[in-house]
């Protein structure tokens, strides 16, 4: 992934997507913010028990311990993993053997967050920034955010939902480094910044890193990094090594579960990159919480449907 | 593990034999609070509609339905209490607060306040909704909706816990201690490897 070329033209016997796909796309909208906010993904489920398994201090074992009861219990019940319902954003990859219409997938993703938020009694989390008035529904202007990439050949478009939470959203670090720090002020940007972070995005996080691009690029990609399937590396054998060898490193700070101290403060650290300017060396980092929010889908031309699980 | 058992109002004979590193649990009212609400109390001076001495404040805003002319709680979970750290002093001093409960702890002012008042900082897991609504019996009342979901909320909460003592009421806290902590070893490991 991250490495084909960017655009390629539909090909000339694409599918037109027509009414049953935008159907299908408010449907699997609708879905997947519901399924993020009740399910935890199983890669996110496996490394918080290898991590409870791991830990040796008492507390930190007893916290971990009330994490995985607490997703035993919302798979019985169907419920809530946690209550933040956070900022809709969706991240889509679009086929070229699909010829759609962008706007009218950004107005189903709109209508498919507010049709979950009003059939679940979801709390609304989301306000104008100046008024702070709520409308209520999970979306506003320029929300859900929306993200495009394109993925040649394929004649589908992939759905990632992510409902990002408030306290690890708040933990998010942007630096403009100068060359010359080189990888090692990338290594301090991140330390520096799972130690400011602390306790706030609870514990134990995937660390998303952002390098090089442009400001806004690096913010995004250190996101984008965030909800990657924990277990996935880097295609870049560099950017693969320092991936472990930061996971290793922020699991050193002892910041631990929910910030109370222990052995494992990060599942993981994911790094996204991209060629930057001469003069400087962008570093950001994003925190995504042990809840790994995050569910994916697919929708075809025809509008049939398929959720990942 | 249960954790001691409390029931409120809390009095200070309460709080003080704890110290930080104990488990608690929690039965009877516990009020939810946020942002909004705080703003509203601390810094624009609306008098709180109800009774908030020897009260326990929650850190949320919940997940809800309405029935009737009433609200059953589909999730209630914690938000962080560290952006909302400026509120405590004066919700102790002022409003005769006794706990509060949430996660990512309190800074240095709200330590002292703790210290200087005899009250205490109760952790509950962040992001554990589901486990944390399964104790909450009823929303017996709710007050400003007009701010919802950041409301005054009124639970009545049943063996809420185990919760952990992080901050105590003599000017323990642990999270400044795994903090200081992870800042000395950031200087070992910048030193080391950097
Ligand atoms: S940081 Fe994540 S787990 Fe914690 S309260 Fe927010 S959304 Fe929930």
């Amino acid at each position: 992934m991250g490495h084909e070329p960017v655009g390629p033209r539909a090909s000339p016997d694409a599918a037109v997507a027509g009414t049953a796909f935008y159907d299908a796309v408010e449907a699997a909208a609708a879905a997947l913010y519901l399924r993020a906010l009740v399910d935890v993904p199983p890669d996110v489920r496996e490394a918080l028990r290898q991590a409870y398994e791991r830990e040796r201090h008492s507390v930190s074992r007893q916290l971990l311990g009330i994490i995985l009861r607490n997703i035993e219990i919302a798979d019985e019940r169907r419920t809530l993993v946690c209550q933040d319902t956070g900022t809709p954003i969706y991240y889509l990859r679009a086929g070229t053997g699909l010829y759609l219409d962008g706007a009218r997938v950004a107005d189903a993703l709109r209508r498919g967050t507010e049709r979950a938020t009003r059939e679940h009694s979801l709390r609304s989390s989301v306000c104008h920034p100046v008024t702070r008035e709520n409308p209520q529904t999970n979306t506003g202007y320029r929300i859900p955010a929306i993200h495009w990439e394109f993925a040649a050949g394929a004649d589908y478009l992939e759905v990632l939902c992510v409902p990002k939470g408030s306290g690890s959203e708040s933990m998010t670090f942007l630096r403009m480094l100068p060359p010359a720090d080189g990888v090692a002020g990338i290594r301090r940007a991140v330390l520096e910044s799972a130690v400011e972070a602390g306790a706030n995005p609870c514990p134990p996080c995937i660390v998303g890193v952002g390098i090089g691009g442009t400001a806004d690029q690096c913010v995004a990609l250190a996101k984008r990094a965030s909800v990657r399937r924990l277990g996935t590396r880097n295609p870049d054998p560099e950017v693969a090594a320092l991936e472990g060898e930061l996971l290793e490193a922020v699991n050193r700070l002892g910041i631990g579960p929910q910030g109370l101290g222990g052995d494992t403060t990060a599942l993981g650290v994911h790094v996204e990159h991209a060629y930057t300017h001469i003069t400087h060396n962008p570093v950001a980092v994003n925190m995504q919480c042990w809840r790994g929010l995050r569910a994916t889908g697919r929708v075809r031309a025809d509008g049939r449907t398929e959720i990942e699980t | 593990m249960a954790g001691i058992p409390l029931t409120t109002p809390l009095r200070e004979a309460d709080l003080r034999p704890l110290r930080a590193g104990d488990w608690v649990s929690l039965s009877g009212t516990v009020f939810g609070v946020r942002d909004a609400t705080l703003m509203r109390i601390c810094d624009r001076g609306v008098a709180p509609p109800v009774d908030l001495r020897g009260a326990v404040l929650l850190h949320t805003a919940p997940n809800v339905r309405r029935v009737g002319d009433r609200y059953e709680p589909i999730s209630v979970g914690t938000t962080t209490s560290t952006r909302m750290n400026r509120f405590t002093a004066p919700l102790l001093e002022r409003h005769g607060v006794r706990a509060v409960v949430g996660k990512g702890g309190l800074l240095e002012d709200s330590v002292e306040a703790m210290r200087a008042h005899g009250a205490v900082y109760l952790t509950i897991v962040g992001g554990a909704a589901a486990w944390e609504t399964q104790h909450v019996e009823a929303i017996e009342a709710v007050y400003w909706e007009d701010l919802m979901p950041e409301c005054l909320w009124q639970f009545r909460v049943r063996d809420l816990g185990p919760l952990l003592v992080s901050i105590d009421s003599h000017g323990e806290s642990l999270y400044a201690r795994v903090r200081d902590d992870a800042r000395r070893r950031l200087q070992g490991l910048l030193g080391g490897g950097a």
